[in-house]
This record gives C-alpha cells, sequence and structure tokens, in this order.
C-alpha cells in the first residue's frame, strides 16, 4: 500500500513539532511570509486593441515621476521612479548594505530608507532622497538626523509582524549597532511594538505636528501600517495628519520575527490596496495624500499592478535585498553548511549571512562592495521600471500613475474579491454589485 | 535686545519655534501658552527660555542644548528624546516625560503621571514628588531620581538605567531589582539633587536596576515576557 503523507500534520509541520520539543523556542526567522496567498501574479492586465489605444512602445512618452508629501512639506520629495527602498535597519544590515542601497536608490532618482537603529554617515552620505523611520525604540533617533531626513516615516508596524515590536538578537549586536542603539553589545535587543510617548490616533496627531514644529515643517511625514484593517488605518492615518501613507502587506519582509507572526498575522498586500485607495477615495484626498505599497513586489508587473489598484508609489525590501546578492547560487555550498539553501536562506537574524548583507560580521560584510551593489540595485531599478512602462504604454497610459483598476481582471475568485477587479472574462467582482 | 518675549494669545508657536531654531537673542519669555503643544521643541543651542503658565504635549521636545524652564505644569511628552541641556518644571508633568532622552537634564518639581523616564537612553531626570505607574519602561541608561513614591511596574524590563527612590515602591517591573547603594551611587545622587536644586538626604534613597534576566531569549523566562 502506498504511503501517506497526512495534509494536517505533514512533514513540515512533524519537523516544527519536534524542534519545538527539542529547544523549547519558537522559530525566529528573516524574510517575510513564505505561505502561497493570492498575490498579483493572480491579476493580468487588458492591453489596448479596439476599445483603447496604446501608446508606441519606445517612441512616444509614459512618465514615471512621482511627488510625495507635497500636503504640508515646503520640500515634497520628487523622485524619478515609484519605485522606492523600504525601511531596513542598520543592525539587521550591514553598513556595506545601507550604503549599496542609498548608492543605488540615488542613481535612479528614488529614496532610500533608515530603520529600526538610526542613521548611518553612510547611508546618509549616498542617499539623495532619505526617509527618516520614527520608531517605538527610537534608536538612535536625535534632532541632528531628524533635520538632515529629507522625510520622516512614523512605523506603527510592519506587514511582516503587524502589533509586533522588533527584535535583533545578540549576535548581530556590534560594538557599533550597540552605541548606537544605546545598549549593551551582545546581549538580545527587543524594540517596543507602541510608541512611548503617543497613544491612539488623536495623540499620533499631536505628534506629528511636534515633529513639524521640530522641522519647521519643511519635510514631509508619512505614516506606515501593517496590513491589517487597512480601511480605517488609512482614514485615521489621514486624520492624524499623514502627507504619505505606507502600508506594508503581509508578505513584507522583517529581519528577525517569530515565524508563528510571519505566516498567521496580517492580510496579503492584494487585499490591502483597494482598503486604502477607497479610504482615500471617500476623504477627496486620493492622490492628494499619496499611498505607498510594499510586500512582495518583484517585478514591474506587480509595481503596474499595485499602481492601477490606486498606489502612488511602491517599496521594495526582499527583492533590492536579493539584487544586491542575498540568496545567490554562488554561495550554494555556504548556505548549505549553514542548513540551507541558495533560495531558502532566511536566517537574518543570525549574522553569518554569506552574501554580507544580513550581519555585522567584518569578514562577512566586507564581501559586498557598496559600488558594484548600488550598480546592481539601480540595473534592477531599471528593469522594474521599464517593465511597469511597457505595461502602462500597451494600457495606453502616458504615466503610470495613469493605470487603473478597470485595466485589470483577475484569474481567481478570491483575487476578484480581494482586488475589486471582474474576474477574467467576466463581469463579476465578488461582494460588488455588477452593473453590467 | 537681550531678551525676547512671546505672547501665545497674540502669535503663534510656529513663529515661536522658527524664532527658536534660529535665534537672534540668548534669552526668551513666553506668556500665555494656555496648554499649547510643542512649545520650544526642537531648540538646538543654549539659548533660555522661560514659560509662564500651562503647556500642552512636547513641551521642549528633543531639546539640544537648550535651558526651558516652564512656570506650570505639562502634559505628555514633556523633553521627550532630549539631547542635552536642561528642562525644569515648576508644577506636574503628564505621562512619558522625559521620553527616549538621550541626555541633558529633566527636573520636575512636582510629580510626573505614568512612563516617567519610559526608554530613556542616557538623560538625567530628577522627579521631586512622585511618579506614575510603569516609569522607567525599557529604561536604556541615564538616572531616574524620585524623591517621593513610585508606582507599580518601576523598570519593567530595564537594561543599564539606574533608579534611586525616596518613597515607597510598588510592585516592580519584570527584572528590576532593588541593588546596594554604595558610595559612589550616594555620590552621583547627592549631584543629581545638587543640579535639581533638591535637599534631601541621600541615604533615604534605594537604588533599583536590571537583574539582567531577560537579556538573552530563553522560553525559561516566558512568564517574564
Amino acid at each position: 500500500m502506498a504511503l501517506r503523507e497526512s495534509a494536517t500534520f505533514g512533514r513540515g509541520v512533524i519537523d516544527d513539532i519536534q524542534r519545538a520539543a527539542e529547544t523549547g523556542v519558537y522559530d525566529i526567522r528573516g524574510w517575510g511570509a513564505k505561505r502561497a496567498v493570492p498575490h498579483f501574479d493572480d491579476l493580468l492586465f487588458l492591453g489596448a486593441s479596439m476599445s483603447r489605444y496604446p501608446l508606441e512602445g519606445y517612441r512616444e512618452r509614459c512618465d514615471t515621476d512621482v511627488v510625495l508629501g507635497d500636503r504640508n512639506a515646503r520640500y515634497p520629495l520628487h523622485l524619478q521612479t515609484p519605485v522606492t527602498i523600504a525601511g531596513m535597519s542598520f543592525g539587521a544590515l550591514s553598513a556595506q548594505a545601507k550604503e549599496a542601497l542609498g548608492r543605488g536608490a540615488s542613481e535612479v532618482g528614488t529614496s532610500t530608507t533608515t530603520g529600526d537603529g538610526g542613521m548611518t554617515p553612510e547611508e546618509r552620505g549616498q542617499s539623495k532622497h532619505l526617509v527618516y523611520q520614527y520608531l517605538p525604540s527610537r534608536y538612535g533617533m536625535n534632532l541632528a538626523d531628524l533635520r538632515k531626513a529629507d522625510a520622516i516615516e512614523v512605523v506603527l508596524g510592519q506587514g511582516a509582524k503587524p502589533g509586533g515590536g522588533g527584535m535583533l538578537l545578540g549576535q548581530k549586536i556590534s560594538d557599533r549597532v550597540a552605541e548606537m542603539r544605546t545598549l549593551p553589545a551582545g546581549i538580545d535587543q527587543r524594540s517596543a511594538c507602541r510608541h512611548p510617548d503617543w497613544t491612539g490616533p488623536d495623540d499620533l496627531a499631536i505628534k506629528i505636528l511636534e515633529l513639524r514644529e521640530i522641522t519647521d515643517w519643511e519635510k514631509p511625514v508619512y505614516v506606515k501600517v501593517g496590513a491589517t484593517r487597512t480601511y480605517y488605518d488609512v482614514k485615521l492615518a489621514v486624520a492624524a495628519g499623514a502627507d504619505v501613507v505606507v502600508v506594508d502587506g503581509m508578505q513584507g519582509g522583517t529581519a528577525a520575527t517569530q515565524d508563528v507572526f510571519i505566516e498567521h498575522v496580517g492580510i496579503p498586500t492584494l487585499a490591502a490596496i483597494p482598503q486604502a485607495a477607497q479610504a482615500l477615495q471617500e476623504l477627496g484626498l486620493h492622490r492628494k495624500v499619496q499611498l505607498i505599497v510594499s510586500g512582495g513586489i518583484r517585478s514591474g508587473a506587480d509595481v503596474a499592478k499595485a499602481m492601477a489598484l490606486g498606489a502612488d508609489a511602491v517599496a521594495i525590501g526582499t527583492a533590492a535585498l536579493i539584487a544586491l546578492g542575498d540568496n545567490s547560487p554562488r554561495y550554494a555550498a555556504e548556505y548549505e553548511a549553514l542548513g540551507s539553501a541558495a533560495g531558502m536562506y532566511d536566517d537574518f537574524q543570525d549574522g553569518r549571512d554569506p552574501a554580507g548583507i544580513t550581519t555585522q560580521d567584518p569578514e562577512l560584510s566586507a564581501r559586498l562592495d557598496p559600488v558594484e551593489g548600488g550598480r546592481r540595485l539601480a540595473n534592477y531599478l531599471r528593469v522594474l521600471t521599464l517593465e511597469a512602462q511597457t505595461i502602462a504604454r500597451a494600457c495606453g497610459k502616458a504615466h503610470l500613475r495613469h493605470l487603473e483598476p478597470e485595466d485589470l481582471v483577475a484569474l481567481t475568485v478570491e483575487a476578484a474579491a480581494m482586488a475589486r477587479v471582474p474576474l477574467a472574462g467576466t463581469t463579476w467582482i465578488p461582494g460588488v454589485k455588477s452593473h453590467a | 535686545m537681550e531678551s525676547m518675549t512671546f505672547d501665545l494669545s497674540t502669535t503663534t508657536v510656529r513663529a515661536l519655534n522658527a524664532e527658536l531654531h534660529d535665534p537672534s537673542v540668548k534669552s526668551y519669555e513666553v506668556l500665555h501658552p494656555e496648554g499649547a503643544h510643542a512649545v520650544a521643541a526642537g531648540i538646538d543651542s543654549g539659548v533660555a527660555v522661560d514659560v509662564h503658565g500651562h503647556v500642552g504635549y512636547y513641551c521642549a521636545g528633543m531639546n539640544d542644548g537648550g535651558s526651558v524652564t516652564v512656570h506650570g505644569n505639562a502634559a505628555t511628552g514633556l523633553a521627550e528624546n532630549m539631547m542635552s541641556g536642561t528642562v525644569r518644571i515648576t508644577g506636574d508633568a503628564s505621562q512619558s516625560a522625559g521620553a527616549t532622552a538621550h541626555g541633558g537634564l529633566l527636573v520636575i518639581e512636582g510629580s510626573a503621571s505614568m512612563r516617567c523616564g519610559i526608554s530613556m537612553k542616557g538623560v538625567d531626570i530628577v522627579v521631586g514628588g512622585s511618579v506614575g505607574p510603569m516609569s522607567a519602561f525599557m529604561a536604556q541608561a541615564g538616572r531616574l531620581v524620585i524623591c517621593g513614591d513610585a508606582g507599580d511596574g518601576l523598570g519593567d524590563s530595564i537594561y543599564e538605567a539606574r533608579l534611586y527612590v525616596r518613597g515607597r515602591v510598588g510592585e516592580l517591573g519584570a527584572d528590576c531589582v532593588e541593588k546596594e547603594m554604595r558610595d559612589e551611587h550616594r555620590a552621583e545622587l547627592a549631584e543629581l539633587l545638587a543640579a535639581a536644586g533638591l535637599e534631601h538626604d541621600v541615604t533615604e534613597f534605594r537604588r533599583y536596576g536590571s537583574a539582567r534576566r531577560l537579556y538573552h531569549f530563553t522560553s525559561e523566562h516566558s512568564g517574564s515576557y
């Protein structure tokens, strides 16, 4: 008789249970959700034919620039591509990796973002547009750096762990990281999940006012949320004064979070974008308060789909690290020595990254040349932009932001319901009354 | 002109802060704050500011070098994330006074509400009265002196900050323990009290700090996390 694996207690589950029984600790790892969820792959574009008029590829303009934060700030960000680099901390990443992100982003005229560990001179120096994250921990937060930032991102949560704080395990707390965070070297460092000096949206409005006062109303203030109750969170963020709202879906990455948190808390990016767009539209502020979407952006098609659903820009994290060389087959033997494999390595918490990206080890970090890394990232960002333009032209759009939900259909009922676009070949949007 | 006066009943906080960020004189008087938020936030020079009345949230927020005195009470987040300088308040402070502050001296002559010194990162805070619950939560560095009582949860998940309390202490937070008062502690406490202009017998104080049991994750401490 053929062997039969349990659908409920599969081999992976059995491994998890036995690992927990053996170690007595939960699994902490990096990366984002690895489970399959409805995603951009479940959407298709309706290119122009008889009823729509396409633009000539390579000849007719399809612009890609975006202005972020022009509601209140004297100096909004004007980016040449709507693909930005998401917040990732020095501490989680090596100084070389942070510098490479800055170099690559600057080369194509987009922004990069600090993380839960303060602003490094390397990053500031190499980043034309730098967004400074304002996190519950306030590690490394100081007045001088705040004024050096081009925008401020108040972080309430991230897609990998909405409602969770941060952690950086002792093996990554080098002397420099410890000093920037005002903590002893080598300890397992926890970051709070709630801000220390405000509670709720009414307080946040006053906090944003303070940040504007401190920076003389020069800088856009973003509010970042992990995708959960996105419709309400976006409305409250805007009411609190956000110039830009960042929504990070559950596929968004992390440097170190409990596996159970990554896989079971939050909603897919696809489900979050229409909620955010609806909230902004109801407030009459869609395209006025800009929406940045992150969590699982890999290709220009993903960029175009996110924008068609209502985003003004997107942010990439995991994909940016991959562009720098993360999980490259070049390090296959070393990944195997760590008990992993190229393409599956997610032990970002461990500090032994062979690619020299998610580590503070001086020898490993030195493997990543920031100049070469920056070049690779710039190439990748250009490809994303070109791919998105290709699709936009096919849909007859002279600017990426002209993409709209009407350009999309869904391949599955689930994606149709979440993205609020019709199932391909039908007029059916589950949950939305048909007008056909 | 040595001093400038801003009457917030006739001018704005924006005008005040713009002047304080690019000061033309060394000292300022602020009248009728009437609970305004972000008064004197973002000072980055050695100016002196006297505020006559009660202030709202985030007074002297992120102060870096200024000497701000509030002759009244303050709402949430007084001197939050201060880098250096001095902030003194003659009355009481609401929640999260001195939150995440990296340096400087915060003197609260009255009492402070919950979460005083939360996530403090090097600031010195001296409270003439008592503090509410969860004060010095996740306090990383610096000194917190409480001349009155401390509420429950003092020093929960504390790192390397040192806490001195003269009065009663409620239930201590996770990983916070009473520690021996040695001569060097009595000396630094005397210095802090002198800097704050408060007179107390240092032998009446007890010292609290981290047991450092939560510095490394282990499931055996799951009840403490």
